[in-house]
């Protein structure tokens, strides 16, 4: 039995995610059972751990918190395979410019930035913020969890901050929009993703799947 | 490498139906909602926008099932518009599976609601359904009104400054329909188009009056949209997704092959 452990800490669709790991579940062969919870002791008792998060920082991390979630998502990232989607990958890092400056997790070394109101493009066009729609993922180091995962897939994004880190070594994908930033970054046993897996059809259950079976190692 | 322009199939439903009409008449039976979903995902969709007529009670709490099996087994964002006038009502949809909820009427009635949304479920997941009519005439400077109701319904209401407001209350998006187009497959009305997504820093749907896949990369190079949306050509395999996605790439607009 393989079980993952979605963390429910109350923001946002947690469905998505589950029933897309449910989906893959049942395309292995192995059993696989998916908990949405904030129990800290059914957390410990998963194989894998996802941290999702959508919505403002703020909220997420006062949720995260007041729930003791950041004791829950520490303690997994020491013992076992832990995928940060969104949100979750922004909470992981020191700081965030959202909501006029938020102190995150610091589990990650780097900062989170705002795309700005004047973004533009190679050729002088403005674009738009948030960032919404299907985005290429240029493999930057290959890694476990993009096996089988053609270099420069579309991946679904919704956000308006991204991730900055001076620990290059960190980053195993990056996408262009107007400059590029952090995709992907992996620490040890550690995957965090800025777009949503869950959403991305084809290129995004295979990332999943490979989750699933990830052991934590490089 | 750029972030692609999407399309859109929108399927309107009535009962657990999915049902397309011309300017709301005429309705004809286009399929079972989670098949032609998984359809259009697997052709290539961006997204899946489901579009709920359903009048009664009952319908709705099919809508609530429909919407739990597409989303099973359709993994890129949905969005659930249609009736939403709660924050009740956005729940449910995202328990659902929704990713997103389209509020149409509700936000005319209470502007107020879609600041609340935002802040509750985030921006990420609130669409601004606006249905537009033109209301100067040829050699005036153009000008829209937001109708409700199915365009059936005057508000005195500038678009442009509805969409405005209702960005800086919080929509995460703006699915912009024109009445004068929709089902008539002429073409989206693309100053329309220009118009709202000039004034809003968020991404813009266009909506009604496709009829060709011309129209959805004028749409794009002209309307300036960021996203196009589209029923009747698509349920009645008028053209499939695959090759309104090949034709706009032809035309030199980035899309996800």
């Amino acid at each position: 039995m393989n079980k993952i452990a979605v963390i429910d800490y109350g923001m946002g669709n947690l469905h998505s995610v589950a029933k897309a790991l449910e989906h893959v579940g049942r395309e292995l062969d192995e059993q696989v059972e998916v908990v949405v919870t904030s129990d800290a002791n059914v957390i410990a008792d998963a194989d894998r751990v996802i941290f999702p998060g959508v919505g403002a920082i703020r909220d997420c991390m006062a949720e995260i918190l007041r729930l003791d979630v950041d004791q829950i998502v520490k303690d997994a990232i020491q013992s076992k395979p832990v995928l940060a989607i969104c949100v979750g990958m922004q909470a992981l890092m020191n700081t965030s410019e959202e909501n006029g400056g938020v102190k995150c997790l610091g589990f990650l070394d780097g900062e989170v930035r705002y795309f700005g109101d004047d973004l533009i493009d190679s050729d002088g066009l403005r674009l738009k913020v948030p960032h919404m729609g299907w985005n290429q993922v240029s493999q930057t180091i290959d890694h476990p969890l993009w096996k089988d995962v053609p270099d420069n897939s579309r991946f679904y994004f919704v956000h308006s901050y991204y991730v900055q880190t001076q620990q290059q070594d960190m980053v195993t994908g990056v996408t262009r929009y107007g400059n590029d930033f952090v995709a992907t970054l992996a620490d040890n046993n550690i995957f965090a993703v800025q777009f949503h897996p869950e959403k991305s059809q084809t290129v995004g259950l295979t990332l999943l799947r490979n989750f699933l079976l990830w052991d934590g190692t490089v | 490498m750029a972030l692609a322009k999407r399309i859109i199939p929108c399927l309107d439903c009535d009962n657990g139906r999915v049902v397309k009409g011309v300017k709301f008449l005429d309705i004809r039976d286009a399929g079972d909602p989670v098949e032609v979903s998984k359809r259009y995902c697997d052709a290539g969709a961006d997204e899946i926008t489901f579009l709920d007529i359903t009048a009664s009670h009952e319908g709705r709490e099919t809508t609530v099932h429909t919407v739990e099996a597409i989303a099973s087994q359709v993994f890129i964002p949905l969005t659930v518009g249609g009736g939403i006038r709660t924050l009740e009502d956005i729940r449910t949809m995202l328990n659902a599976g929704a990713d997103k909820v389209g509020i149409n009427t509700a936000a005319v009635v209470n502007p107020e609601f879609v600041r609340e949304a935002a802040e509750r479920f985030g921006s990420q997941c609130i669409v601004v359904a606006v249905d537009a009519k033109r209301v100067s005439i040829d050699g005036e400077p153009p000008k829209w009104e937001i109708f409700t109701h199915g365009g059936r319904k005057s508000t005195g209401i500038d678009a442009i400054a509805w969409v405005k407001r209702m960005v800086s209350f919080g929509a995460g998006e703006i699915l912009l329909t024109s009445m004068d187009r929709d089902g008539t497959k002429s073409g989206f009305d693309l100053e329309l188009n220009r118009e709202v997504s000039r004034a809003v820093q968020v991404p813009l749907i266009a909506s009604g009056g496709v009829g060709n896949l011309q129209h959805l990369v004028d749409g794009v190079l002209e309307g300036e949209a960021d996203a196009v949306l589209a029923a009747s050509i698509f349920h009645f395999q008028e053209y499939s997704i695959q090759e309104a996605k090949q034709y706009m790439a032809d035309k030199g607009i980035e899309v996800r092959l």
